[in-house]
């Protein structure tokens, strides 16, 4: 691990620092925040100063705490619900490729479906039935990017469930979920990792855009999507305040990219 | 030839079953989510008799198939019933928008498709120099940063440093198509920004995939130029992926737009939809996303006709 860590690229080790710092700022936002989320701390959109590094958003709320806050609560539900998306699809995935038939047929032409229907366009109906809140965003999200995971899932394990040890396994008796615990899961394991970053960029954008029109996370909570649109209205008088949050995911995603980069470099074996 | 017409055919009607069965997602998708659209509507102190006078306006009181077979039937008429939030027909209200997310999406592929197609060539002739760098960072960075991103900077730099261009982009038929074009300019921008990249790469990519095969060692072995080997020999075999992610990325133009119309106060589709869905006035987000949707699935059909129709290997089967 230290080894390979030694010889990647300056690109990776810049996304590893980014990756870290954001997860650090994540996780210690109450400590190194100099003011509290919600608090009103002085007058709107003040330019940056030694109290206030950013400035301040349209409501005086100081933004560098707004930022740190944002990341806690932006990272952790693009997290969690990636890592539900993943759940689903690999389950529903391993499933088609193992009990094959009638398993597989029906949960591939409903993915074919639910893939032909542009995501934003499902995500913003869903949303105008079930309303916004928190928990219906990550539930909502996480089933649609599940498509994506479930067809590489499948993929990945039809490959590996034509190999003998699976059969041997199969022979052996397990059941149907130790097989795919035990023997397809281990196997599966570097391509899904280098598509969980990849998917965690894309539904972290994309909450992020649901964010921004206003039909994601919900004020006051802290995040950046929502900031961006909250302080819209400032870029018209010459004030840059939005592009800070919006600059902090650019940020994020260029990290988790960079790190994918090198992740798959590493993981296809290439020399260069 | 024969081949190619099956292949077509298939395909063609792959994508209308998928059209078909997709409506019936919208239609059933909203129909089995949890409460009653009236109720959810009305609130719940609504007495029961406007309740049921609603249902019946909505015609909610038939049963679900007789009321998808004619929610299904008025919409291929163009009717779409009329919106909860103002009582308009939402025809009337689509059909302009429409028309303005189109203009949108098109002036964009315009400047985009042309553009990206010459990047990409030359990326691929000069393999590694720092052009090709330049563009491989270029992509990274569009891939990583929210349309919203690029959009205010753009509006920041052009628009309120500059004032070159203005910041909310308010079109209407007055307009002649001039001062339209230069109304949408920095949405245009935006979006041809934002699916450059992704074009960009995919004809480098498929172009230096050709470079690799015998045909191309010959044309070089005969001593032709760089350039006339991979604008004659090679692009006509890339012809087919790059058709490709044309457009697939014409396909995310339409729908990509819904964020930019947002930033750019445009008068577009998904502007409407957006609204909608905070107003919550579900008959217009069916029909304005059963149309994206539409839209959507057309393109990408085309997508893979074109791809199967430009393959020169299929076209010449032995």
């Amino acid at each position: 691990m230290f080894k390979l860590l030694k010889q990647s690229p300056i690109s990776a080790r810049l996304g590893i620092a980014i990756v870290v710092m954001n997860i650090f700022a994540a996780l210690f936002a109450p400590l190194i925040a100099p003011y509290g989320e919600t608090e009103v701390v002085g007058d709107v959109w003040l330019p940056m100063s030694r109290d206030h590094l950013l400035g301040t958003d349209q409501l005086g709320r100081d933004l560098f705490t707004r930022i740190l806050y944002g990341a806690r609560n932006t990272i952790a539900i693009a997290f969690v619900t990636t890592l539900l998306s993943f759940v689903v699809g690999i389950i529903g995935g391993f499933l088609a490729a193992t009990l094959k038939g009638w398993t597989d047929l029906s949960l591939s032409r409903i993915v074919d479906v639910m893939m032909a229907i542009p995501i934003l366009i499902f995500a913003l109906t869903v949303l105008s039935v079930v309303g916004t809140s928190i928990l219906a965003l990550i539930l909502v999200i996480a089933l649609l990017d599940s498509t994506r995971v479930f067809r590489l899932s499948r993929a990945v394990a039809m490959d590996v469930e034509a190999l003998d040890f699976v059969e041997a396994a199969r022979l052996r008796g397990e059941k149907i979920w130790w097989l795919m615990r035990h023997e397809i899961l281990p196997n599966a394991m570097p391509p899904l990792v280098a598509e969980f970053g990849l998917r965690f960029c894309f539904v972290f954008l994309f909450i992020a855009a649901l964010s921004f029109l206003g039909l994601g996370i919900q004020p006051p909570t802290a995040d950046w999507g929502s900031m961006v649109r909250e302080n819209a209205g400032a870029i018209t008088f010459g004030i840059f305040i939005p592009l800070w949050p919006a600059g902090a995911i650019a940020f994020l995603t260029v990290g988790v990219n960079l790190i994918v980069d090198w992740f798959l470099h590493v993981a296809s074996g290439l020399k260069d | 030839m024969d081949s190619i017409a099956k292949l077509v055919l298939k395909r063609v009607g792959m994508g209308l079953v998928t059209l078909v069965v997709i409506s019936l997602v919208f239609f059933v998708g909203i129909e089995a989510l949890p409460g009653d659209l009236a109720e959810e509507i009305l609130g719940q102190n609504a007495l029961p008799e406007t309740v049921e006078a609603f249902r019946k306006e909505l015609k909610l009181d038939l049963p679900p198939h007789v009321r998808y077979f004619s929610w299904l039937g008025d919409f291929l008429k163009g009717d779409f019933g009329n919106s909860l939030a103002n009582g308009r027909p939402i025809a009337e209200l689509i059909g302009w928008r429409l028309s303005n997310t189109l203009f949108l999406a098109l002036s964009a592929a315009a400047i985009a498709v042309p553009l990206s197609i010459i990047l990409g060539i030359l990326a691929a002739l000069y393999r590694n120099s720092l052009f090709d760098r330049f563009i491989s960072m270029a992509t990274l960075s569009t891939i990583s940063f929210p349309e919203f991103f690029v959009a205010y900077i753009l509006m920041a730099l052009l628009s309120v440093q500059l004032i070159l261009f203005p910041s909310i982009s308010n079109i209407n038929d007055q307009m002649s198509l001039a001062e339209k074009l230069y109304a949408i300019f920095l949405p245009c921008l935006t979006l041809t920004l934002v699916v450059m990249a992704h074009m960009m790469r995919q004809t480098r990519a498929a172009i230096i995939n050709i470079l690799a095969s015998p045909y191309i060692e010959m044309a070089k072995l005969k001593g032709l130029k760089r350039l006339r080997i991979i604008v004659l020999h090679a692009f006509p075999n890339a012809l087919s992926p790059v058709i490709n992610v044309v457009a697939l990325n014409l396909a995310y133009l339409v729908v990509g737009a819904v964020i930019v119309e947002v930033v750019f106060v445009f008068p577009g589709l998904g502007q409407l939809l957006v609204d909608s869905v905070s107003k919550r006035d579900i008959p217009v987000v069916q029909a304005s996303g059963l149309i994206f949707a539409a839209v959507y699935i057309s393109l990408n059909l085309a997508a893979d006709v074109l791809s199967i129709v430009s393959n020169p290997r299929l076209r010449n089967p032995r």
